[in-house]
């Protein structure tokens, strides 16, 4: 499109109206993102406290944020949420959506439920799941009231599982939509390529894995983002479940920049900790825009 | 005398009334106080302000100052301020201040003569910048009680212990009983604090103000901290189990009998009250952990922000000496279990536990408060080092220490 605009600059006039419609948003995305991001990224260089305040210090913020064992803890908790949460929702929704894809009955109902937990906000889940598995009241205290008087269940109380916890609840909240994205794909494939397949004797399991996961390879790439800006952005399901609890055992990125930002009156390091975030979505997502658009072009 | 340069401060306020227009003006007033006791002692401000003609709108946001101050101070700074709003004084307005986002209430604090009558003077100091007077302090807050619930030692069958030692050697007999021996909430604060206690109690006063105050990095690694470290430690076996977030529940669990005791500061006694527990009968209270009897003196004030609205500038000033009256101050103070902040008012409806606090305020027995000597970033990494400390037995407290050092020696 652009090689074409450099030249034809006729082109340029085409769809004017369209084009002058999108200018507030072309500008949003200039000054508010790509602006708010440099700012961010130039004040994470300076001692700003309170009030930001451009006097640099170099490294130095950095150098504190890679030296917090809060930092550490926060990082590997959002990889194995992060990579967790990625593959069972994936796996759990598609399962979900080729289950219901069988022309099951009352499948309206069933979408319903299983859409329901989305339309929760994540401080709702967190709480619903706090009380769930609280030993006090939650499936501890059910479990062992029907006389198992000796099982424990406790992830929200115990450092070493906590983020387990935590998933489970972003589990149940997520994998709704992630299912019904796939349906949509699954209906999207034409009913001629599943008959050919039967017709040819193949499988059922194989005639997914091999033609129809293939077929859906833009649902799947929709879904991944959507799963993914998710996974960084997690901050009020810990904030609602643990507080970052038991200890520091919970945190995450997120919720260390805000906690630096406004709470410890550290600008500075929040910025510097929000800048880590911003490069760790970076090297994801740059190589994979780079394969996914340049390949176009080219194909 | 004192009673009368009030009565003028009511009637200057009564005449700023009268020049503006009848109508009373509205004063949105932000705080934290929610809890039973908090929130039955700010009503008490809430009718005196209401008593001068204005109206006290109230803004209380939930979730202790933790949750309260970003959004209070991101109001500030983004232009929508309120007409007063609740710190804790000394350094977490510092920069609003710098900034020239807060009032200057120099000339009110001269008309009305704060520095003689606001006790101890470190009060009013923290308030002071440059020379400025920026706050009105409502309050003196301890951290330095330790609160232990008499049915729970009974229960226990053992003595309602008179120090932190013996408390220490009850622990045992507590948790046969099922009692959780020591209740500290999981929020970050509460663990933090109750180590600057122990800090008080098990070394001394010049160790606290040379750590905290000079930030000596080599008093912070050496033996006096390794011991409080050690007395952590025993803390942290003693608090296994406790399982609450907020320190109200915590309270709670010592009010009920769950657990035997609890370090918190002494708005705690509020939650006691509210609960209708006699001081002495019921519950016991031990300023400096029965050990040294020293309290800090930090505590509640009110800012107000720069406002262009000159009626609210007037209101503003009318609430400042309204929170200071004498008459507020007792009703004030008696609800909320803190200390008034002048010495001139009669407390002899106080209970046992703030007689034993004035006591201590009276003989000079104090300490500036954490929120007085170190930076919110400062007190930040330490809420973090504390609440991993407190919730996970791994961390040695050596290891701690180290870290505790670190903290220190990158303090400002």
């Amino acid at each position: 499109m652009r090689d074409e605009i450099a030249r034809r600059p006729t082109k340029l006039w085409r769809n004017l109206n369209a084009k002058i419609a999108s200018i507030p948003m072309v500008l949003t995305a200039v000054f508010v993102f790509a602006g708010g991001t440099a700012w961010t990224v130039l004040y994470s260089f300076t001692n700003s406290k309170l009030l930001p305040r451009l006097n640099f210090i170099g490294l130095t913020q950095y150098e504190r944020l890679w030296e917090t064992p809060r930092w550490h803890v926060a990082i590997e908790n959002l990889l194995v949420y992060g990579s967790l949460s990625l593959v069972f929702q994936l796996v759990i929704g598609f399962l979900l959506a080729a289950l219901l894809d069988q022309k099951i009955r009352f499948e309206d109902t069933f979408r319903t439920i299983f859409l329901y937990p989305f339309a929760l906000s994540f401080i709702v889940t967190g709480l619903v799941w706090q009380w769930l598995l609280n030993p006090d009241y939650g499936v501890q205290s059910v479990v062992r009231s029907l006389g198992w008087e000796s099982f424990s269940f406790d992830p929200l109380y115990n450092s070493e599982i906590v983020i387990y916890g935590i998933l489970i609840a972003a589990l149940w909240q997520g994998t709704g939509l992630v299912m019904c994205l796939m349906l949509a794909g699954l209906r999207g494939i034409d009913e001629d390529i599943w008959k050919a397949a039967r017709v040819d004797g193949i499988p059922m399991w194989k005639t997914y894995l091999f033609i129809i996961i293939p077929m859906m390879r833009p649902v799947f790439i929709t879904t991944l983002v959507i799963i993914a800006s998710g996974i960084v952005r997690v901050y009020d399901l810990v904030v609602a479940q643990t507080s970052g609890g038991p200890g520091i055992a919970s945190e995450v990125p997120a919720k260390y920049v805000y906690d630096y930002m406004f709470f410890a009156q550290n600008l500075g390091q929040g910025f510097a900790a929000s800048t880590m975030m911003l490069l760790s979505v970076m090297i994801v997502v740059v190589p994979w825009a780079y394969l996914e658009f340049g390949r176009r072009r080219h194909g | 005398m004192r009673y009368g340069s009030l009565r003028a401060a009511l009637a200057v306020g009564a005449a700023l009334l009268a020049i503006a227009p009848a109508s009373a003006t509205d004063l949105e007033v932000t705080h934290w106080w929610t809890s039973g006791g908090e929130a039955a002692a700010v009503a008490e401000l809430a009718k005196a302000f209401d008593a001068t003609g204005n109206h006290w709108i109230d803004g209380a946001i939930a979730g202790s100052g933790g949750t309260a101050r970003p959004i209070m101070i991101s109001r500030i700074t983004g232009g929508d301020p309120m007409g007063a709003t609740q710190f804790n004084h000394g350094r977490q307005a510092e920069e609003l201040v710098q900034a020239g986002l807060m009032r200057d209430l120099t000339d009110l604090a001269n008309k009305e003569k704060w520095t003689e009558i606001i006790r101890p003077k470190s009060l009013l100091d923290s308030c002071t910048i440059d020379g400025k007077i920026y706050c009105a302090p409502v309050n003196i807050h301890s951290w330095q009680w330790l609160w232990l619930s008499n049915a729970a030692f009974e229960k226990a069958g053992v003595p309602v212990p008179k120090n932190w030692d013996e408390f220490v050697a009850a622990a045992p007999a507590l948790e046969k009983a099922g009692i959780v021996p020591l209740a500290v909430g999981g929020q970050p604060w509460q663990a933090t604090g109750a180590f600057d206690v122990l800090m008080v109690a098990i070394a001394d006063k010049d160790v606290f103000m040379k750590v905290f105050g000079d930030k000596d990095e080599e008093v912070a690694a050496g033996p006096e901290m390794a011991k409080v470290f050690k007395a952590a430690d025993d803390a942290r076996r003693m608090s296994k189990g406790t399982n609450v977030q907020d320190w109200n529940q915590a309270t709670n669990m010592v009010i009920t009998g769950k657990a035997g005791g609890q370090i918190m500061g002494d708005w705690a006694q509020g939650e006691f009250q509210v609960a209708g527990q006699v001081a002495g009968k019921d519950y016991t209270c031990l300023p400096g952990l029965g050990v040294n009897e020293i309290i800090s003196t930090g505590g509640d004030a009110f800012y107000f922000p720069r406002l262009k609205d000159e009626e609210k500038s007037k209101a503003q000033e009318v609430l400042a000496s309204t929170l200071l009256n004498p008459t507020t101050q007792v009703a004030f103070n008696l609800k909320k279990g803190s200390l008034p902040v002048r010495g001139d008012v009669d407390l002899n409806a106080a209970n046992d536990c703030m007689k034993k606090g004035l006591d201590i305020l009276a003989k000079g027995n104090v300490i500036a408060s954490t929120d007085q000597l170190l930076s919110q970033d400062s007190q930040k990494q330490k809420e973090d080092l504390f609440s991993e400390f407190f919730a996970n037995p791994n961390l040695t407290p050596e290891e701690a220490q180290k870290r505790f050092a670190q903290i220190i020696s990158s303090a400002d």
